[in-house]
C-alpha cells in the first residue's frame, strides 16, 4: 500500500492505493472521477488520456505511484465556469461522438495537439496523430473536422489577445 | 497485474542499490512496454525501479557533431530538439513515428534499448550510426549490445545512462509500419560517413532481431545512389515470417526500405 498526493483538475488529492494501481483506476475509483475510460487493455485506444504535467498520457499504462507528485488534468478539469472548452464546444458544433465512449481520450489529444501545434494544425497532421485513439463510431471524418475547427477558433483567440 | 512494490531513485547509484537488494526486480523507464507486458502478467517483478526522477540521466548535448542523448529522454524530446535536429535530423524523425504522441511523452530511448523489440526503431539507429551504448559501469558499442530477440549485453542491474555517437554526413530512416501497431514490418537506417564508409541496419525483419547487411553497404559504398540497390541479393532465409509477413516478402521490404532511406538521406 502506498499513500500518494497529486494535484487532480486544481485541487490537491490523497490517497491510498496498491503499488500496482493504475492511475485510470486511482483516477475513477479513488477519487470518482469516472469520465477517464477503459476501452483496452493493449495501451492502444486512447480512452483513457489524461494530461500529466503538461502532456497527454495513457493512464491505463501508468501506475498511480509514478504519477505521484505530478499535476492531472482530466476530461471533468476542462470546463470552467460552466462553459464548454473550445474543443468540448466544436465537438458539439461538429457531431464529433456518437456514443461517446472514446470522446473524452479524443478531447484530452485534441487539446494537446493544439497545445503543441497551435493553429499551424493540418488534416495529415491531425489523422497522424490520432494513431493512438480508437473510435468505433464516426469514422473520423467529423471528430478531425471538429479538432481542425478547435484549432483555428483557439489559434484565432490568442492572435486576438496579443 | 501482480502485486509489486514501487520505489522513486533520485541518482544511478541510488537506483543500482534498490536493485541490488530487490528479489527479482526491473526498471521502470517510461513503461511504455513494461507496463502492458505486467498488465498481461507476461511480466511480475517483484520491485520496479523508477529511473524517470534522475537527473543525470536526462538531456540531450551536442558538441560539434558529438551527440550525447540521456537514456531518460523521451522520444518527443528526442524528436523536437532543434539541437539534434541541426546535426541528425533523420533521428528526430525516427523519434517522432515511434507510436502515438501519448507514447512518445512516456517512453525513452533507453527503455527502448533496452527491451530490443526486434521491431523496434531505435536499435537499428543505434547500430547504423555505431552508437556507444554508455551504463553505470561501462561503454559498449552498439555493434556488441544487441545480441537477440529481446537480448542485450546488459548484465543484472546494468542501468543505460546515455547513448553516444558522432552525427554523419548523411543519414535516414525509413519504416514500413505495421498497419495497426506501427511498429516497423520493416525499418532500415542508412549512414554514410565524409570518409565515404557507408551502414545500413535493420530492423522488424531479422529472426535474430536487428543486423547491418554487408551487400548493401558493399554496393552503397561503391555508389551511393537508390539505383545501387537493384542487383544486392537480400537473403530471406534468417528473416522473420510471421501472419503479417513472409520471409521474402521482408526481404523485398529490406531493399525498398534501402532505396528510400538513400533517396532521402
Ligand atoms: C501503443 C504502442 C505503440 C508503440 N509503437 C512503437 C513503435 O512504433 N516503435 C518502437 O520502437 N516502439 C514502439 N513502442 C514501444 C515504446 O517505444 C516504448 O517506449 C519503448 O519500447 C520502451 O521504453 P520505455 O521507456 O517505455 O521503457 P520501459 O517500458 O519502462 O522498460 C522497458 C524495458 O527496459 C528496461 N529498462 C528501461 N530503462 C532502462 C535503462 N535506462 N537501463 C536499463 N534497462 C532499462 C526495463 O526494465 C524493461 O525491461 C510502442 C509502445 C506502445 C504502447
Ligand atoms: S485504455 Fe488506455 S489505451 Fe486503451
Ligand atoms: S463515438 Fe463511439 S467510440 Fe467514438
Amino acid at each position: 500500500m502506498a499513500k500518494i498526493t497529486m494535484t487532480v483538475n486544481g485541487r490537491q488529492v490523497s490517497g491510498l492505493c496498491d503499488d500496482r494501481t493504475l492511475l485510470v483506476h486511482f483516477i475513477r475509483e479513488n477519487l470518482g472521477l469516472t469520465g477517464t475510460h477503459v476501452g483496452c487493455d493493449t495501451t492502444q485506444c486512447g480512452a483513457c488520456v489524461v494530461d500529466m504535467d503538461g502532456q497527454s498520457v495513457k493512464s491505463c499504462s501508468i501506475l498511480a505511484v509514478q504519477a505521484a507528485g505530478s499535476s492531472i488534468t482530466t476530461i471533468e478539469g476542462l470546463s470552467a465556469n460552466g462553459e464548454l472548452h473550445p474543443v468540448q464546444a466544436a465537438f458539439k458544433a461538429h457531431h464529433g461522438l456518437q456514443c461517446g465512449f472514446c470522446t473524452p481520450g479524443m478531447v484530452m489529444t485534441a487539446v494537446d495537439m493544439i497545445r503543441r501545434h497551435g493553429s499551424n494544425l493540418d488534416e495529415a497532421t491531425v489523422r497522424a496523430e490520432l494513431e493512438g485513439n480508437i473510435c468505433r463510431c464516426t469514422g473520423y471524418h467529423n471528430i478531425v473536422q471538429a479538432i481542425l475547427a478547435a484549432a483555428a477558433e483557439m489559434g484565432g483567440a490568442r492572435h486576438a489577445a496579443e | 497485474m501482480y502485486d509489486t512494490n514501487y520505489h522513486r531513485a533520485s541518482s544511478i547509484d541510488e537506483a543500482v542499490n534498490i536493485m541490488a537488494a530487490a528479489a527479482e526486480g526491473k526498471y521502470l523507464s517510461g513503461g511504455m512496454t513494461l507496463i502492458p507486458t505486467m498488465k498481461q502478467r507476461l511480466a511480475a517483478p517483484s520491485d520496479l525501479v523508477d529511473l524517470r526522477h534522475i537527473a543525470e540521466m536526462k538531456g540531450i548535448a551536442v558538441d560539434g557533431r558529438s551527440v550525447r542523448i540521456g537514456a531518460a529522454s523521451t522520444h518527443e524530446e528526442v524528436a523536437t530538439s532543434a539541437a539534434l535536429a541541426a546535426v541528425c535530423p533523420a533521428i528526430c524523425r525516427l523519434a517522432a513515428h515511434i507510436g502515438d504522441p501519448h507514447v512518445r511523452h512516456m517512453g525513452t530511448i533507453g527503455g527502448s534499448i533496452a527491451n530490443n523489440d526486434p521491431a523496434a526503431d531505435y536499435p537499428a539507429a543505434m547500430l547504423a550510426l555505431d552508437a556507444v551504448i554508455v551504463t553505470d559501469r561501462r561503454e559498449i558499442s552498439a555493434g556488441d549490445f544487441f545480441t537477440g530477440l529481446f537480448e542485450t549485453a546488459l548484465e543484472d542491474g546494468e542501468i543505460i545512462t546515455a547513448v553516444r555517437f558522432e552525427a554523419p554526413a548523411r543519414a535516414a530512416y525509413q519504416k514500413f509500419p505495421n498497419p495497426a501497431s506501427r511498429y516497423a514490418m520493416t525499418g532500415v537506417f542508412v549512414v554514410r560517413r565524409d570518409d565515404g564508409g557507408v551502414r545500413v541496419a535493420v530492423t522488424g525483419a531479422g529472426s535474430d532481431g536487428v543486423f547491418r547487411h554487408p551487400g548493401l553497404e558493399a554496393a552503397l559504398a561503391a555508389n551511393w545512389s537508390p539505383d545501387a540497390v537493384a542487383n544486392v541479393m537480400v537473403d530471406a532465409t534468417d528473416l522473420l515470417s510471421d501472419l503479417h509477413a513472409s520471409a521474402a516478402y521482408r526481404a523485398n521490404l529490406v531493399k525498398v526500405m534501402t532505396k528510400r532511406a538513400v533517396a532521402a538521406a
